[in-house]
């Protein structure tokens, strides 16, 4: 059954999206680590390391793009669940330290230590553990997204209004995450990771396998996300996106299905984050800053909504563009060239680099078959 | 400042005496002499014997003793006064005299005199004639609680005519009667009561620190219910603080979302770019002081009344630029209107912040805006009350505009039923400019309040922009009234948590009861009804 979904969810284009993501992963891995540093084909370390974040900011615009673009949900605050996984990932690493620290404690992380803590907050248990962290990589952003979308889809909180309370949700974060008190170091956040699975974090294999893991998560999330919207469930999903009112009427329990894809977008968005810390090497509240959560509807919104792929080029295209502007003389106007797109995609690019694409191709492809058969055919669901 | 004051204290008496044609000769030399021995006991025994002389220079010696200015020449044991001016003057007559050799020696003082002094020189001042003088030399000696001052008091009492100066005579009284453990009980009962009445914390302390004294249980409980009693009064005055703050919070919400309010709540623009517009007066307000400290330093304190038009003007005219370059095409896409308007509040932020540089800049406050007074024992200082003042202003005239102008009969006109105003003949692409520029020049006009109480920076748009909303939310979209009650509100639970949470949980309490609440009403406070809710 799972092979059938398949074969229906990924169609040929979506194929060559996956080739081209795994192509461009081994391509890139065995540059790095094949090559010796003097060849000009080598890739550096750095570079796998800022390819490997592009890639987990792409499942987040991923998991943005099922929820807005599919379901008309636009969360203000989804860098939230990606930063909670992020937190998730990085008291599993802090743990990992050991007795590494700066102050050697035995087991408390420095911070605590700095802070003059003697107990490990009960919140801290387990995190040694892998397989408990990885769990709760998903569930912490997923149980978030669970209890806040039943609160606010039951009730019937929709549009501006879900927008506006998301990025509230996602501020009363970055306020409680600031706090030292919280016991999740405060406004330094979580930095100074070691090792990762007995792997120093820093090491160039690291670095390549976390580049490899981004890569295969962004494959899966897309494979998934694929497969739900072409499914019946997606189509209902659109369904409620276009006409909320109509598809109740119909006899759908819109909260359900929405509440279901807001949950498990959000632990997309938490795996994506988890996989981003070790490769940033540091987790701090500013992740929970509503303008991240705004960057990341704008990678949609350039890349074209409710076309999976679109989201996965506008994150990569803005952040690519980002670390060109930000690193040259032209940082101090990066935040210009972020409002104009900003504007300019929303007024004259709505539909996104390939929504408009497929806009075109469409119509070119009416055109031609319009000739032979005099008639058009009905186009094919998006 | 009581540091100035008993400068000013000293001068006062020091003039009475350069007035006085034929000053008393008490003699003082004796008493003089004992402080060229340099010895505390001695210098008590001199505190005491000039505070009951009578001489005329009594103050004048005290004053100067307790502000090291008493000065002993150590070779001849003469001892002068120094003034403010540095001029020596003998502490028989009051006079100057020729400046003595520069190796003097200041008569040293303990906190322990210092007290002693402060005592003396209240009964000193209890027959002053300016009665605000004497209140405060009764409140001397409720502090020092010196005993030897109670004859004094007494006979101040018994002669006093002014009913606030004889209110805190007697409980000055009280307090030494309390302090004094061979009193009668009677008296001392009395005085509790006094203490009560006077409530603040001073007198708490006293109670306090006589309850752990009192042996007998019946006085001990009259003590117990007197504290009780101050406490509960404090509450009181506490809670009345916090209503004080929470209003003068609640205003600046109110003045940060009420030109929101217009451009969200009566046109259903969502602008994201209004924190922006808000920063844009504030940074009017900048300017107009920056010119007018260099062209008309005079006008200084006019400044914030000039910028309050500029401010409306500029953030009015950027509000209708965003107006016609952005929003007019995404009239009906709520969400596509939120996101470019996010795109002009970055581009608005990083433009001031290119011009105007990405530190804090100074805005001074103009003098009448200084300063405070008490009302019940609550501190209410004249800058908040400004404000409070001026966004009511602001609100009402913002009312008056939309319910009693053509204009705004216009905007409710095409708010209401867009297709029907036209056919009325209202041009409504013009009205949606003009409305969407109120509100924007609304935003600049708060700007330059809040220019009076935070950071002048370019995020300062930033820090308002969730909470405005909240406000414009929590109230009822599309009622002003909703967003002053909701503003106010909000402020005053804000300060009201705040003691118990600190401020940031406040905060965050506050905004989880938002969501929460919106959850239950998702249409604010005072939603609309009818068909106007689905349009």
């Amino acid at each position: 059954m799972i092979l059938t979904l398949l074969k229906d969810g990924i169609d040929r284009r979506a194929g060559i999206f996956l080739g081209a993501i795994a192509g461009a992963a081994l391509v890139v891995a065995i540059l790095n680590l094949g090559l010796p540093a003097s060849s000009p084909l080598h890739v550096p370390n750095h570079v796998v390391a800022l390819l490997g974040k592009y890639l987990c900011y792409a499942v987040l615009a991923l998991s943005l793009d099922l929820v807005w673009g599919y379901c008309g949900i636009l969360s203000l605050g989804h860098a939230a669940f990606f930063a909670l996984g992020g937190y998730a990932m990085g008291m599993y690493l802090m743990r990992q330290i050991g007795t590494r620290g700066v102050y050697a404690h035995p087991y408390l992380p420095d911070f605590m230590v700095f802070l003059n803590w003697k107990e490990l907050p009960w919140f801290w248990y387990g995190f040694s553990s892998f397989p408990f962290a990885m769990a709760m990589v998903v569930l912490v952003p997923g149980l978030l997204a669970f209890g806040f979308g039943w609160l606010a889809f039951r009730s019937r909180v929709t549009g501006v209004y879900l927008s506006i309370i998301t990025q509230a949700l996602t501020y009363a974060l970055l306020l409680a995450f600031f706090r030292n008190d919280m016991g999740l170091g405060g406004n330094n956040g979580l930095t100074d990771f070691k090792d990762i699975l007995g792997y120093p974090v820093q090491a160039q294999g690291t670095r390549v396998a976390l580049f490899v893991a981004s890569a295969a998560l962004l494959a899966l999330s897309f494979v998934v996300a694929r497969v739900l919207v072409g499914s019946t469930f997606g189509k209902i999903l659109v369904a409620i996106r276009d006409a909320e009112s109509r598809t109740r009427f119909l006899g759908y329990r819109v909260e359900r299905y929405k509440l279901a894809v807001f949950t498990l977008s959000a632990c997309m968005a938490g795996l994506a984050g988890a996989l981003y810390v070790p490769q940033v090497g540091i987790i701090n509240p500013s992740e929970f800053a509503p303008l991240n959560s705004l960057e990341v509807v704008v990678w949609v919104a350039l890349g074209g909504r409710g076309t999976l792929t679109g989201a996965v080029v506008g994150a990569l295209t803005v952040n690519y563009a980002r670390t060109v502007i930000t690193t040259g003389f032209l940082a101090p106007y990066w935040l210009f060239v972020l409002g104009f797109v900003f504007v300019l995609v929303t007024i004259l690019l709505p539909k996104g680099i390939v929504g408009t694409l497929a806009q075109y191709r469409q119509a070119r492809e009416a055109r031609r078959s319009s000739k032979p058969n005099g008639g058009a055919l009905p186009h094919p669901a998006e | 400042m009581p540091f100035i004051r008993r400068l000013l204290h000293g001068f006062l008496v020091l003039l009475a005496f350069a007035v006085l044609v034929t000053p008393v000769r008490a003699d003082l030399t004796a008493s003089l002499a004992r402080f060229a021995d340099d010895s505390f006991t001695e210098t008590a025994k001199a505190i005491e014997e000039i505070a009951v002389s009578g001489v005329p220079t009594a103050a004048l010696i005290l004053e100067a003793l307790g502000d090291r200015r008493l000065m002993l020449d150590p070779a001849t044991k003469a001892v002068s006064v120094r003034d403010a001016t540095g001029k020596h003057l003998d502490p028989s007559t009051g006079r100057a005299v020729p400046t003595p050799p520069s190796d003097l020696a200041v008569v040293r003082v303990t906190n322990r005199l210092r007290s002693q002094i402060e005592a003396a020189l209240g009964t000193l001042t209890l027959a002053a004639a300016d009665p605000i003088k004497r209140i405060q030399a009764a409140d001397a000696i409720f502090k020092s609680r010196d005993g030897k001052t109670l004859a004094a008091l007494s006979a101040a009492i018994e002669k006093e005519k002014d009913p606030a100066a004889r209110r805190a005579f007697e409980r000055a009284r009280a307090a030494v009667v309390l302090a004094d453990d061979s009193a009668l009980v009677a008296d001392r009962r009395t005085a509790i009561k006094l203490l009560a009445d006077r409530g603040d914390q001073d007198s708490l302390a006293l109670l306090r620190g006589t309850l752990l004294g009192a042996k007998d249980a019946d006085f001990a409980k009259a003590i117990g219910i007197a504290i009780d009693e101050v406490e509960k009064r404090q509450r009181f005055r506490e809670t009345a603080q916090n209503l004080w703050y929470g209003l003068s919070l609640g205003s600046v919400l109110l003045l940060a979302a009420i030109g929101l309010a217009i451009t969200f709540g009566v046109m259903g623009v969502i602008n994201m770019a209004h924190g922006e517009l808000v920063m844009i007066g504030a940074y009017t307000t900048f300017v107009v002081q920056d010119v007018l400290r260099a062209v008309a330093p005079g006008w200084f304190d006019w400044s914030l009344a000039i910028a309050v038009p500029l401010a409306f003007l500029t953030s009015g005219l950027v509000g209708l630029a965003i107006e016609r370059g952005v929003i007019r095409f995404l009239y009906g896409r709520p969400l596509e209107t939120l996101l470019a308007t996010w795109g002009v509040s970055l581009i608005l932020q990083q433009t001031v912040r290119t011009a105007f540089g990405p530190t804090n800049r100074e805005v001074s406050s103009p003098s009448f805006m200084s300063g405070a007074f008490d009302v019940a024992g609550v501190s209410i200082a004249y800058g908040r009350l400004s404000i409070i003042i001026f966004t009511l202003v602001v609100f009402a005239l913002l009312l008056l505009l939309l319910k009693a102008t053509p204009l705004g009969l216009q905007m409710r006109a095409v708010t209401q039923n867009r297709r029907m105003a036209s056919a009325m003949g209202i041009r409504s692409s013009r009205i949606d400019a003009m409305t969407f520029a109120l509100g924007s020049g609304i935003a600049g006009i708060a700007g330059v309040a809040l220019s009076q109480i935070d950071n002048v920076s370019p995020n300062l748009g930033q820090a308002y922009i969730i909470d405005s909303f909240m406000v414009v939310v929590f109230g009822g979209v599309g009622n002003l009234w909703g967003t002053l009650v909701s503003a106010f509100f909000l402020g005053i639970a804000n300060k009201f948590l705040e003691p118990f949470a600190g401020a940031v949980l406040a905060k965050i309490a506050i905004l989880v009861l938002l969501i929460l609440f919106i959850q239950k009403r998702p249409r604010g406070l005072f939603a609309l009804k009818g068909r106007a809710v689905e349009a």
